[in-house]
């Protein structure tokens, strides 16, 4: 046995290994319940109607891909950002500033596949930028400077009238049409919703798995190592802020479409908030988790309200319930709704098929 | 031979690594006290020295996780002192940890494909690597030479103890090192795991130099050709280990003085 000095010769020593799936293939392909979800997605609009497609499910993908750029940065390189909801808002506010809306006096008049590329890459400089002041800090710092930003983009909409229009918001904001479609059309605007949100998981999931997405969760293990292994640990981080931004500023394009309007109440700091709580009741660990979180926040907002008033509470107090619900997952789960359904499937097998990763795509 | 080697590295030319009037203050302890140390390509040496002694500082200013308070480090003549721990790895320094430093989340396989990429291109790639990925091939054979093939698809967390200094180990020989530093690798080791290590380290490549902090004198002895002892941050002696084991003073410090 030798440890052989230099990888060049490694190489040719290489052991088979065909027995290892070194490329994965599409996460969940041999999953019967992925490829369920995925179809219901796809026919969503013959089961659902305007209502349920746009204010639960398109509404669900969108909250979902803002708090999948959390997990991105939480889950794989250990970052907590509450800024991702006020990332997605600014690339909100650029479409409506350089596209066409209802303050002509502030819209630039572009049309949207101009003002789509500048608000994504501008949200994505924004959003690395506060990334490059975030990455100086760890752990609770991280979360303060983040929340900062957040906090301060708010009040600056707020007072900002030259571009942000104050407290009002920017109004009657246009969407795309063409090919003889209007792509805000409920069933449309749905199909648009759930391609960019399937593109940007299967991208997460994907980049997971590659050098960059696998550096990142070293960071998150151990940047100290990191550093002695010959890795920026820094540069990583702000890479990772960058993809993150990306995507939460696609998501944004997508809520702006979908309210035609933005107003500093969307970015607000509960609104950031509410995107860590997504993010939480989900789980962090893997791209699957926000979306579920999404989808329980969706459905909570949406139905508690009716629920509260018939027992003669406050409709309003659909936040109490949340809360509640926040509360027993990270009691019960520190991995939120696919942590508790993981160790239900476990249960539910005997021991020796129990998967030796976390990382298994259940 | 070993005198020309031994003459080129009294001026300094040709050292693996040098390092002059290294001292490293934590507030007001002097954590290490004008240390100067000049290691040939391919030497293999022992630093010995009770708890306390320095010799882990020593190693954290060679690899930058501390930066020295003064003094210079060359590594094969280029003066690193001011360089961040990554530069210094991608020119070939490699270190291990005394508690090991390893990625708990993930599998040994990407613990050391992660070690194989960081001194090598692409660190920021985004394409999973393919069926016949070099790196790949070369963390398969890194992950046999420490003996983990059987569990190379278990997270580094479900690891036993022995296994993970083995690990530890690996990630220190990825790509083309130059020169290692070792700390207590035989650390919480059985004896048949410790024959293992001795053996990991005598079969390293010739032009693999290494610094060995080692608490096991059959360990250490065994794998070195010198010695350099340690006592409260300074160099106290160096010298071959027959030498060191036989000095009336070392002895007293260290070796039959009883640990501190």
């Amino acid at each position: 046995m030798s440890v052989t000095h230099d990888a060049r010769i490694q190489v040719r020593a290489a052991v088979p290994t065909a027995q290892r799936p070194i490329v994965h293939g599409w996460p969940d392909i041999n999953n019967p319940a992925a490829w369920i979800v995925a179809a219901i997605l796809l026919i969503m609009p013959l089961i659902a109607n305007g209502f349920f497609l746009i204010e639960i499910f398109a509404t669900t993908l969108i909250l979902g891909t803002i708090a999948l750029s959390l997990m991105f940065l939480a889950g794989y390189a250990g970052m907590v950002s509450l800024m991702q909801l006020t990332i997605a808002g600014f690339a909100a506010y650029m479409v409506a500033v350089f596209g066409v809306s209802g303050n002509a006096n502030i819209s630039l008049g572009w049309p949207w596949w101009l003002a789509v590329p500048m608000a994504l890459t501008l949200a994505t400089i924004f959003g690395t930028l506060g990334g490059a002041l975030a990455v100086r800090t760890e752990g609770i710092y991280t979360i303060m400077i983040t929340l900062a930003i957040g906090a301060a983009f708010y009040y600056f909409t707020n007072q900002n009238w030259a571009i942000f229009n104050g407290h009002t918001g920017i109004n009657n904001v246009s969407t795309p049409h063409f090919w003889g479609v209007d792509w805000r059309w409920d069933i449309p605007f749905y199909y648009v919703v759930l391609a960019v949100a399937a593109i940007c998981y299967f991208a997460v999931d994907y980049i997971s798995r590659a050098p960059f997405g696998l550096a990142l969760q070293g960071v998150r293990d151990n940047p100290r190592r990191m550093a002695a292994l010959g890795f920026n640990v820094n540069a990583h981080r702000v890479a990772a802020y960058a993809v993150a931004s990306f995507i939460a500023g696609l998501a944004g394009v997508l809520q702006v479409w979908n309210y035609r309007q933005i107003s500093p109440g969307s970015v607000s700091v509960g609104a950031c908030i509410d995107i860590l709580i997504i993010a939480v009741v989900g789980g962090i660990t893997r791209p699957i988790g926000p979306y579920i979180g999404a989808l329980v926040f969706v459905l909570l907002r949406t139905f508690a309200l009716d629920f509260l008033v018939k027992i003669g509470l406050d409709g309003n107090r659909f936040r109490l319930l949340i809360g509640l619900g926040f509360l027993a997952i990270v009691f019960w789960s520190s991995d939120g709704v696919i942590g508790l359904w993981q160790r239900w499937r476990q249960s539910q097998r005997p021991r020796s098929d129990r998967p030796g990763g976390g990382r298994g795509h259940g | 031979m070993d005198s020309v080697a031994q003459r080129l590295s009294a001026v300094g030319a040709g050292a693996a690594l040098e390092l002059r009037g290294v001292t490293r203050l934590f507030g007001a302890l002097a954590a290490l006290t004008d240390v100067t140390i000049t290691v040939r390509p391919g030497e293999r040496r022992a630093v010995l020295g009770s708890n306390g002694a320095g010799k882990t500082t020593l190693f954290n200013c060679i690899t930058g996780d501390f930066p020295p308070t003064s003094g210079t480090i060359r590594f094969f003549g280029e003066d690193v002192t001011h360089f961040p721990p990554y530069e210094r790895i991608r020119r070939g320094l490699r270190r291990t940890y005394q508690i090991s430093a390893l990625f708990p989340g993930l599998t040994v396989q990407d613990n050391v494909y992660l070690a194989c990429r960081g001194v090598s291109r692409g660190r920021f790639s985004f394409l999973r690597p393919g069926q016949n990925d070099a790196l790949m091939h070369a963390a398969d054979s890194l992950v046999q030479a420490v003996h983990l093939t059987a569990v190379k698809d278990q997270r580094v967390a479900e690891l036993a103890h022995g296994q993970q200094r083995q690990l530890e180990i690996a990630l220190a020989l990825a790509g083309a090192p130059r020169f290692v530093l070792f700390d207590e690798p035989a650390a919480g080791l059985s004896p048949t795991e410790r024959a293992e290590l001795v053996e990991i380290l005598t079969s390293l490549p010739a032009h693999i130099g290494y610094i060995i902090i080692e608490h096991d004198m059959d360990v250490a002895l065994r794998v070195v050709e010198s010695v350099t002892m340690m006592h409260n941050g300074r160099i106290f002696k160096e010298g071959v280990p027959e030498e060191i084991q036989s000095d009336p003073e070392v002895q007293e410090l260290y070796l039959g003085g009883g640990h501190e």
